[in-house]
Order: C-alpha cells, then structure tokens, then sequence
C-alpha cells in the first residue's frame, strides 16, 4: 500500500521548482550557515593543530619554535649582509615573518581547503563555508602561537622600538642614508587588530576563491606554490625599502611596492606593532582589496558552490 | 514536515584526468558523426531522470547491481550532490552514514570522532557531550572509544557510526551498504532503534544488498538500474522482480509476521 501512495504522489507532485543551485540566495545561505557552524570549524582547528603534534612531546610549542629559529636567522643574516641596526631590524623581521606566516598559510592552505576535504565533503552535507573558515582558523591559532615569538623579541627590544625617531639602520634621523624615520611603539599598536581583521576576512574570500579554481584545475595550486616563495622575497620582509633605497634618487623604488598587494596587507599589520606608520594607501589598498575579493568569492560561490562536491 | 522530492534529476560526472578522446577516435567520430561526446571532459551519466516523492514514515530499500546508481543516488537525497539537471528539495534533519573508511578521521579517538560527527550533523557541543554515555552504551565499545579509530575493525565503526546517527534524533537516515558488517546480534539492536526511529518522525533510506537486512529494515523499494530507477514499489514486488523469485517464500510465519509482511 506504501508504493500506492508514493505512486500517487508523483502523479499529484507540484510542478518542479526552478533549480536553486546557482542563486545568490544559496551562496549566501551557504556562507551564514557556516558562520554559524562555529563549533564546528572551531573544533577542526584546534584539531588540526592538535594532530600535527600528536607524539610529539612539546606539541604546538613547535610552531613558535621553528618561527623563533629562523626568523632569529634570517634578521641576524640579513642584519649584517645590509649593515642594519640588529635592535630594531630583528624586531622588524620576526614580526614581518609573523604576518607572512599567516598570509602564506592561508594562500597555501587555503587553495586546497576542499582538495584535503575530499573525504568529509563527500561523506557530510554541510556548508562548503566550515572548510574555508577551519582553513583560516587553523591559520588564526598558528598566528597566536607564533605570537609569543613577537612577545619576547619585543620585550628584549622594547627600548629601542619605544624611541622616538628611531631608524632601521640605527644611523641618527636625519643624517644620510639612515633611512626612514619611525615615530616609535605608541597606543597605534591597537590598529593592528582591525588589521588582522582585514586579514582574517581576507584569508577567508582566499580560502573560497582559491579553494574552488583549484579544485578545478589542480595546475593552480602548483602555479601559486611556485609563485609564493617569489613572493617572499619581492615584499619587504627580510629586507626593508626604507633602509634599501634611503639614498637619494631611489624614490621611485618605493612606487614599485605599491603594485604588490601582498606589501599592503603586511604593511598595515607589521607597521603598528613595531611602532612604524602604515601609509593611508595601504590603507584604502587593503580595505578595497577586501571588499572586491569578497565579492568575487560570492560570485564564485554562486555559480560553482554545488559543482565542488562533483570536482574533489 | 520532512520531505524529499526530486523532480526529473540527473548527476553527471565530469571525469577530468580520463585521457581525451584520441586521434583514432577523433577521426572515427568525424566520419560517423555520433561517436565521442559533445562536451570536451568525459561525462558519466551516473543518476538519470529521477523522479521521486519520499515522506514522514517511508522506509525506503534501494536495491540494483553494483554501479547502478544506489549510492549516488543516496547522496543525492542527502544533499551532497546537487543535481546537474532537474531539481531536489529536501526538508529535514539528514544523518547519512556512507563508506566507514572516509567519513572519519582515523588518526583520532572515536570519542573525537563522535564529536566532530555531531557537530557535523548540526549538533551543539554540549548536547553531544551528554549523548556521549548512550553512544557508547549502544555501541558496546566502552574503553575502545579512546583508542584512535584505525584500531578499529569494520564492524566496530559501523556500530559507532549507528551508534551517533540514532542518537541525534535525525529525521532522514541515509545508510549505504557496509553497514552490514555488524554481528546478528547487535543488527537487531540496531533494528529496534532505527524502526524506532522512523516511527518518531523520520524516513529512512537503505541501499543494501542483503535481502536480510532490507526485510528487517524497509517496507518500500527503489530498483535502480543503469542510473534509472527500473521500478518502484512495496519491498516484495521489487525484490521478486530483481531477483527473479519471491524472497518470501521461504520464511517462517513468524519472520514474516515481525517484518509485518503477510504471506
């Protein structure tokens, strides 16, 4: 009698509904959903950090470790290749690294958000939203660890950093080739949390972009892992603009970084919490970078959201 | 109210690193005009026009060779696929159960694995923290629940997989074959909940190749045949017509009488 009953349905089933798959309504549905799904991706990422360490006996400490060792390395090599002022490049550098640390993360990891989901998003019904924001979560608490790094070399260096007019070259301000002049640690330290605000959502249209180019075409992530390390060393990291081109006749060096977006983003954060002052452009740069990639990421959402599922 | 209905959808694969038509192909294809498809990535046409109404209290088998669609089809019903063509509405509260092998994390605990689970099924944390002690009641698993799940055997994650879907108070059960691996013992427990379970205000879909499992489970079928469905219709009409003899047959009055079959 049951089959009965499912036959009439068919025969009484209204008529079929548009498909909703590629509407903006369901992109954002998907989006809200997984915001809400907090303990979710929260769970995952502390998770994930929990199982990279798993054996090991000083787990999650490793991460603040391996960042310690080679940002200590890098600024003392790159302190003395460019004759740099150790007291406020290390601090300049291990802070630069703290910023690309998570930048990378989220790019690198970001892109195979769904590729490394393969197994769950087959398996579970649930917003393709959990995986990015698990992705920028894992990201977020690397950040925090790696924090404690930034902690110590700023309490070692705090007196020089707190220094009005203090320069990266460790010259007096103002005399030649010194560089620029920064205004010193002061309560703009606070503009860094807006910063990684901007970061965070930043990380998170990465994550939805990215996630989905790559899980269509899997030459993608190739391309950007070997653009990245690029990208390392063509923003100001180990190295510093204002110390590089402090000579006369070098100002147009400085218009170069404007075309680099990734020198924004790690400008606005870097600067404040070393007691430098991000220019207005990264600014505006940044915010009109978050606000445009948003946007692409729900478009991407929208046409491709139900179409991951069939690609990983 | 809890509901599927799909109307006339098809799932189509694309399969990106199957080799492209080759020349000889190529060449074939120009000459007759029908071979190779239109599109340059190879499609598999998994699922294909399925048109379906599920409601409250269904208990539904699929039933089809294998690679006839069963498990595609479930995760269609899901909603993990959405369909290429065609249109599905789904309302409800979903816990499916597929291949034990991925769903989970096997580097874990199963008390992770029951977490995250949980949570993935729309759960609160704390909510599943205190379904924790009935979950490994039902399981029998109790101290093996710390142990990473790659120490587990098959049947031990099946009964931690029934163990989280029947305690969440799902309203759609999805199960796929494998689910089959458990002891005869513990399959009946699992029948009292999971009949108990639809009756509450549920449906329930089965894909299963075990005649046993689907008598105890489902009053309805689906024979899924090539990516269509062959035929719809009460358990018995269906399997008689897959198997080509009325499975009933042979069973006891009593058996009959528990499945509430009459002979």
């Amino acid at each position: 009698m049951q089959a009965a009953t499912a036959t009439e349905r068919l025969t009484t089933l209204e008529p079929p509904p548009e498909s909703s798959s590629k509407t903006f309504t369901r992109a954002f549905q998907d989006i809200v959903g997984g915001l809400r799904a907090r303990e979710l991706w929260g769970h995952l990422g502390w998770q994930d950090i929990k199982q990279r360490y798993r054996r090991s006996v000083i787990g999650p400490l490793w991460i603040s470790i391996s960042m310690g060792v080679t940002a200590l390395g890098l600024g003392i090599l790159y302190a003395v290749l460019f004759g740099n002022d150790l007291k406020t490049f290390l601090p300049y550098v291990t802070t630069g690294f703290l910023v690309w640390g998570f930048i990378n993360g989220c790019i690198t990891e970001g892109m195979d958000a769904f590729i490394s989901n393969e197994g769950l998003i087959k398996h579970l019904p649930a917003p393709l939203t959990v995986y990015a924001l698990r992705t920028v979560w894992r990201q977020t608490l690397m950040f925090l660890h790696n924090l404690v790094v930034y902690l110590i070399i700023i309490g070692i260096f705090f007196k020089w950093l707190a220094a009005d007019n203090y320069t990266l070259t460790g010259k007096p301000c103002g005399t030649t080739g010194a560089g620029v002049c920064h205004p010193g640690l002061s309560a703009m330290w606070l503009t860094a949390i807006p910063a990684f605000l901007l970061l965070a959502v930043t990380g998170v249209w990465v994550t939805l972009l990215l996630g989905i180019i790559s899980t269509r075409f899997r030459d993608i992530p190739q391309v950007i892992n070997s653009l990245i390390q690029l990208f390392f060393y063509m923003t100001p990291i180990v190295w510093s603009p204002d110390v590089l081109f402090a000579n006369p006749g070098h100002e147009w060096a400085h218009v170069l970084f404007q075309f680099n977006p990734l020198y924004h983003y790690v400008q606005i954060m870097r600067a404040p919490m070393i007691g430098q002052v991000a220019s207005m452009t990264s600014w505006l740069a940044v915010i009109a970078m978050t606000v445009v990639g948003s946007a692409l990421a729900v478009v991407a959402m929208r046409n491709y959201r139900s179409r991951v599922s069939y690609w990983v | 109210m809890v509901s599927i209905d799909v109307w006339n959808a098809s799932v189509d694969f694309p399969i990106f690193d199957a080799k492209t038509r080759s020349l000889k192909k190529q060449v074939l294809g120009k000459v007759g005009g029908k071979i190779g498809t239109e599109t340059r990535v190879p499609i598999v046409e998994a699922l294909h026009d399925i048109t379906l109404s599920l409601r409250e209290g269904d208990r539904v088998a699929l039933v089809g060779h294998n690679g006839a669609g069963k498990s595609t089809l479930l995760r269609l019903l899901a909603g993990i696929y959405e369909p290429t063509r065609g249109a599905a509405k789904i309302n409800g509260k979903i816990a499916p159960v597929f291949d034990l092998a991925v769903g989970m994390d096997q580097e874990i605990s199963g008390l992770e694995n029951i977490m995250i689970r949980g949570l993935f099924l729309g759960m609160p944390r704390k909510e599943m923290e205190k379904r924790v002690d009935d979950i490994a009641e039902f399981s029998e698993l109790g101290d093996y629940l710390q142990m990473p799940l790659r120490t587990y055997s098959t049947g031990m994650r099946v009964r931690l997989a029934l163990g989280i879907v029947t305690s969440i108070d799902p309203e759609i059960l999805i199960l796929d074959e494998g689910i089959g691996a458990v002891d005869a013992a513990f399959m009946a427990k699992a029948r009292e909940r999971l009949v108990d379970l639809v009756k509450r205000s549920g449906m329930l879909v089965f894909a299963s190749h075990s005649d046993d499992l689907l008598f105890e489970l489902c009053n309805t079928a689906i024979w899924m045949d090539e990516g269509h469905m062959k035929m719809q219709g009460t358990l018995r009409e269906v399997l008689t017509a897959y198997k080509g003899r009325d499975p009933f047959e042979h069973m006891s009055a009593e058996t009959l009488k528990r499945i509430g079959e009459s002979v």
